[in-house]
């Protein structure tokens, strides 16, 4: 367990490399009930369709077409109490329509979910209480104020009484770096210390359940990075559950220990990252430091060449063939030094997206 | 104090204190008081500025009456009508929402109207706290330039009325906010079900600007036949919501509506008050059904 040190060096966060050995295998307790379930769950939308030219825009004055999108086509899923989940897809895949139905901003089509046990799209206030919802490019803050007066209205709204009001406000400003900034309108801030303030206040009355829609867009690696162990830190200390959807593999590879593919709103993968890399990679990555610049055919052989530059050689060598291939590139070539890669996750997931089969494609309109 | 205590801590309490939802109202109230006194500069210019079209109105009526050898035009001598002008004035400072229907139909377009679904507040208590935060810095900003001009002005002046008609005429100002809140409100959540609203709102100022009083006393509809025998233009006129955010108070002011017709007028609008607020919330509520339908 974490213990409660009595003082903390500013800037400094005790939790990150405690999370490897501690937390390896995940916060979540698979025993216990799923704070988030979801059956079946699907939404779709109609779409008007709009012809281009003048005297197309005139007839759909009288009749419009329109097609119905699949934007979630019955995804079923289970989360349990401090689990950190990550949502990867393309754009357009159902991330964030999931996240809206997961946080009751719209309602399904068809299917079931639970959250806290509540039905999200009732919007209980009860419900309303325990979770919050960042969206990357929204702000909650109010733009011409102070965020310290954002958060006394979120003190109120959410009925946080005021000692522990005070000291959550502190320890999260503080873990931050961002207590000088809490004073300044937002207006004047940039992205970054935006959207950390926003954190701030979403975690304010410290919900049990955190939606992260794209946190990181538009940062730097720096703010990226304080993010990261931000919510490592408030994560682990607190068992929030949290359900983020980003872009970045950084943002998952520092954060998330279960992975969600949803390409063409349905669930491709659900896994450990790195059961992504194993179940998708097919090569390895093998650069070779080699005494002399390789004469053509040399090395080709032993894999596929990505690049030859100078005594610098990259391949891409079957994962099956590793084994057999590498001790023989040692000892017909003079090698200085070999690095083995996994193929970057990236690219992994840049071929997962586009491998996944678009049942749409065959839809015809309504 | 560490974070690590938070893992032991209890879940907030499940009891709601007295008067919590109140509290979290006022807040709210202060905290759009802070946001509305970031603008004031612009407050004062549009304040002043308010000022010019009444002008041209006194003007104006210089000119019919020395048109005509009429005293009276239904009732209102000269003075009667300047005073009227000025009186109305005072009405639409409290019961105008400039902003306030274009706002909602722009945060239902983009997207900001999802922070009221998510957080566990009411949107319409919200949009009170902020218009009422709107009309006191525009008192405090205004008083001064009012009085001002209601000094120079006082010889158009009857004298000042009894205690009940000045307590009626209060009980009016403060409904006509209400009214213009609630009307102005729903206005603005047909956003919900129309992209742009500017539209439907121009249609609803022009009526407005026609039947509230704001352009000449509704008693000048009274010589106007509707078709149907004993009932004129302003009786109809009478039992809708517009001329109660103009003409009414100020007509209770200048003594034009006494006694039993006085409650009763009060009692229609206090019903179109409940009335509007009521559909405002059937907006609201039907609404973000279907905007939660149709994939915020």
């Amino acid at each position: 367990m974490l213990q409660s040190s009595p003082r903390r060096e500013a800037k400094v966060f005790p939790y990150t490399f405690r999370m490897h050995n501690s937390n390896r295998g995940g916060p979540a307790d698979p025993g216990g009930a799923a704070v988030i379930s979801v059956d079946s769950l699907a939404k779709e939308y109609r779409v008007y369709d709009k012809p281009e030219g003048l005297l197309a825009s005139v007839t759909g004055l009288f009749h419009r077409t329109s097609r119905v999108v699949e934007a979630l086509r019955g995804v079923s899923l289970s989360v349990g109490k401090g689990e950190f989940v990550a949502l990867l897809g393309p754009n357009g895949a159902g991330k964030t329509t999931f996240l809206k139905l997961l946080s009751g901003i719209i309602t399904p089509s068809r299917g079931t979910a639970h959250v806290l046990g509540h039905v999200p799209w009732e919007r209980a206030d009860d419900f309303r209480r325990r979770f919050a919802l960042v969206m990357g490019q929204r702000n909650q803050l109010w733009w011409d104020l102070p965020a310290a007066e954002s958060f006394r209205l979120h003190k109120e709204i959410y009925r946080i009484e005021s000692a522990r009001f005070e000291r959550t406000r502190d320890e999260l400003v503080d873990l931050l770096d961002v207590r000088r900034l809490m004073l300044q309108p937002v207006r004047e801030l940039s992205l970054g210390e935006r959207m950390k303030l926003e954190l701030v206040a979403a975690l304010l009355h410290e919900p049990e359940v955190l939606f992260l829609d794209e946190p990181t867009i538009g940062l730097d690696v720096v703010a990226q990075h304080t993010i990261h162990d931000f919510l490592k830190a408030v994560q682990a200390e607190r068992r929030v559950t949290v359900v983020l959807t980003t872009h970045y593999m950084k943002d998952v590879a520092a954060l998330c220990e279960r992975v969600v593919v949803i390409t063409h709103g349905s669930i491709l993968h659900d896994g450990p990252l790195e059961e992504i890399v194993d179940r998708f990679t097919t090569h390895k990555i093998v650069t070779l430091d080699l005494d002399a610049t390789p004469a053509p055919g040399q090395i080709e052989r032993f894999g596929f060449p990505c690049e030859i530059r100078g005594p610098r050689a990259t391949l891409r060598i079957d994962r099956t063939r590793i084994a057999d291939v590498l001790p023989e590139i040692l000892r017909s070539e003079s090698v200085r030094d070999v690095s083995v890669e996994d193929v970057p996750l990236e690219e992994i997931v840049a071929t997962l997206f586009r491998a996944a089969p678009n049942p749409s494609v065959a839809e015809a309109p309504v | 104090m560490s974070l690590a205590a938070a893992t032991d801590r209890s879940p907030p309490p499940a009891a709601v204190p007295p008067f919590a939802g109140l509290r979290t109202w006022f807040t709210m109230l202060a905290i759009c008081l802070e946001e509305r006194l970031v603008y004031r500069g612009d407050f004062i210019i549009g304040t002043l500025m308010r000022f010019l079209p009444i002008v041209t109105q006194v003007f104006l009526w210089t000119a019919v009456f020395n048109a005509t050898s009429r005293a009276d035009i239904a009732g209102y001598s000269r003075n009667d009508i300047v005073a009227y002008y000025l009186l109305t004035m005072v009405t639409r400072a409290f019961s105008s929402m400039p902003g306030l229907s274009s706002g909602i139909a722009r945060s239902v377009r983009d997207g900001s109207v999802k922070k009221y679904l998510v957080q566990p507040v009411d949107y319409v208590a919200y949009l009170l706290a902020a218009r009422i935060a709107h009309k006191l810095v525009y008192y405090i900003v205004a008083t001064l330039p009012f009085a001002g001009v209601f000094y120079l002005c006082r010889s158009y002046f009857p004298p000042v009325p009894d205690v009940v008609t000045i307590v009626a005429y209060v009980l009016s100002l403060v409904l006509s906010f209400l009214l213009g809140f609630f009307m102005e409100a729903t206005l603005g959540m047909l956003g919900f079900w129309f992209l742009e609203v500017s539209s439907i709102i121009f249609a609803y100022m022009l009526v407005q600007y026609l039947l509230s009083g704001h352009m000449f006393p509704i008693d000048m509809l009274a010589d106007i036949p509707t078709g149907i025998a004993g009932v004129s233009a302003a009786d109809v006129v009478r039992w809708l919501p517009f001329e109660y955010t103009a003409y009414f108070p100020a007509a209770v002011w200048l003594g034009k509506v006494q006694g039993v017709t006085l409650a009763r007028d009060l009692a229609i609008e206090t019903a179109w008050v409940v009335v509007m607020a009521v559909a405002c919330r059937i907006a609201w509520w039907r609404g973000t059904r279907r905007y939660s339908a149709f994939g915020g």
